[in-house]
């Protein structure tokens, strides 16, 4: 019951929700501040949780796109992501999960290896984007491209489905990843 | 219509893995650059540091002076045109540019003036293959003017260059450059600062200061403690630094060394190896006992120190070795950082 499934629930009118999933709870509200000011035609509905399983206990709409944030400085985020990762369907790994991996820019602050996340997110079948959330010029770019995720995966950009999107992002990645 | 597009991908998916089990280091850094990707990931797995056979021939007295030593570390690229049959003309063009560099009061030494006598030398034995080029040492001492009968050279700073199990970087490089990527500094920074610019001016090197990231320093850590020690001379220490405002938080926890190995011993499984996820479970022991106790996740935040019997290793770049049977494996680890580095 407190598994997450993809299509359990009636689509909203013109509604597209992301679940942001990540111990980084200020660089996180600062991100879903960033996706609400971008131009988008459809309505926004950004839920943030440190952890999975949600509560049950809240009416809450179908959510479209998860999104794991990792911080690469923090082995503590990563562990809380894995745990996290339990909660979801198998069903959502077709183009609605995705990770995002933050502080790879500060080398010498890593306790977690870059690859770590890349195997992870290889082992679920879904995208990594590597980016830096305390900027706010890198932010509003991580935050367009979310937005336009999110889009797809709500189905409201016609011709393109969340599982083209993911064949799309996959194809474009060198294989060798596969056998890292 | 997918069969199709799936095929050819397939093929040079198969095709790319031929070609990189064959290629030398060269070759698949060339690839990996062009398809910009970062090649070598943390290889899964190291080996424990051991006693080798090139170190035995190492007097134990000769070396005595690099240990309980804080040093400074950098990486540097390979020097060119660099001989070992030059070392005393080298050691005089430097005292010169020293001596010049003071005189400019660019380095303003407090008190009075004396003589700086600059010595290079080799340091035999430290290196890790036979390939591997000899590590030297420069040392900067003052002669003082006094008239009194004990004319000792005091040693103001000491700096040396050595390369331990460089086969990567080696591989990659023409005759006329020697390699010698690692670089530790022991005394004032203005010295360190004239001493690499003497050396990038003369054989067109490039110095940069080596961090140690905290995922490293639990490698070292795990590593260090897998050692034998037959006798412990100072506890396994620990110190976190805690991302908090307005003034970040340390955290230090000491373990008994032997409470260590214990620990580590439980969590080894392959003889002579040290694996990721070893060393993952190692670190996560720590960090649940100290949960247990404290309700603190040390996971959340970032090792910065860590101290052995072995060695101490601090995310700045500094380092201390205090055991002398396991120099010869804390080197080639740093050797391993300073070509990541340069790379």
């Amino acid at each position: 019951m407190s598994v997450l499934r993809p299509l359990d629930k009636q689509p909203g009118l013109n509604t597209a929700t992301i679940l942001l999933v990540g111990t980084e709870d200020a660089l996180l509200q600062q991100l879903a501040d960033a996706m609400l000011k971008e131009d988008c035609a459809s309505e926004l509905k950004i839920h943030l949780a440190r952890s999975l399983p949600l509560p049950s206990d809240v009416n809450r709409p179908r959510i479209d796109l998860i999104m794991f944030v990792v911080n690469l400085h923090s082995k503590y985020s990563l562990q809380n992501v894995e745990e996290s990762l339990r909660h979801v369907d198998a069903t959502f790994f077709l183009g609605k999960v995705g990770f995002l991996a933050m502080g790879a820019g500060q080398e010498s602050h890593c306790s977690i290896h870059r690859n770590t996340v890349t195997k992870l997110a290889n082992t679920y079948r879904s995208p990594v984007f590597f980016c830096d959330l305390e900027r706010e010029g890198f932010r509003a770019t991580v935050a367009q491209r979310l937005v336009r995720m999110l889009q797809i995966c709500a189905g409201h950009v016609p011709g393109v489905s969340a599982l083209n999107l993911l064949s799309l992002l996959r194809n474009s990645e060198n294989p060798a990843p596969e056998d890292l | 219509m997918d069969s199709y597009e799936s095929a050819p991908q397939h093929i040079a998916s198969s095709r790319l893995k031929d070609y990189f089990i064959g290629a030398t280091p060269l070759q698949k850094r060339l690839e990996s650059v062009r398809k910009q990707t970062s090649f070598v990931p943390t290889p899964p797995r190291r080996k424990i540091p051991q006693c080798s056979q090139l170190q035995e021939d190492n007097d134990p007295q000769k070396v005595a002076f690099l240990l309980h030593k804080q040093w400074t570390l950098y990486s540097l690229t390979p020097l060119y045109k660099f001989s070992y049959t030059n070392l005393k003309e080298y050691a005089s063009l430097l005292s010169a540019f020293i001596a010049a560099e003071k005189q400019k009061g660019l380095a303003v030494e407090v008190g009075e003036d004396f003589n700086i006598k600059v010595t290079f030398s080799t340091l035999l034995g430290m290196k890790g293959t036979q390939r591997d080029p000899e590590a030297f040492l420069v040392q900067i001492l003052s002669k003082s003017q006094l008239p009194s009968e004990n004319r000792e050279h005091k040693v103001l700073w000491t700096g040396w260059f050595c390369c331990i199990f460089g086969d990567s970087l080696l591989e990659t490089v023409s005759e006329d450059f020697t390699c010698v990527p690692l670089f530790l500094a022991n005394g004032a920074e203005t010295n360190t600062a004239i001493v690499g610019t003497w050396f990038q001016k003369t054989f067109d090197c490039y110095f940069s200061p080596l961090a140690i990231n905290a995922f490293n320093l639990s490698w070292m850590a795990a590593m260090w403690t897998a050692c034998k020690m037959d006798q412990y001379m100072a506890a396994t220490e620990f110190l976190w630094s805690v991302p908090c405002s307005p003034q970040s938080l340390d955290i230090s926890y000491a373990i008994h060394p032997e409470d260590a190995k214990a620990l580590w011993d439980s969590v080894h499984k392959t003889p002579g190896e040290v694996t990721q996820e070893e060393v993952d479970l190692f670190m996560d022991c720590l960090y649940s006992h100290f949960h247990r106790h404290f309700k603190i996740h040390l996971s959340a935040t970032r090792l910065v120190r860590v101290s052995t019997s072995v060695a101490s290793a601090h995310t700045d770049g500094k380092i201390k070795i205090l055991c002398h049977k396991y120099l010869i494996g804390v080197l080639a680890y740093l050797t391993e950082l300073a070509i990541f580095q340069i790379d």
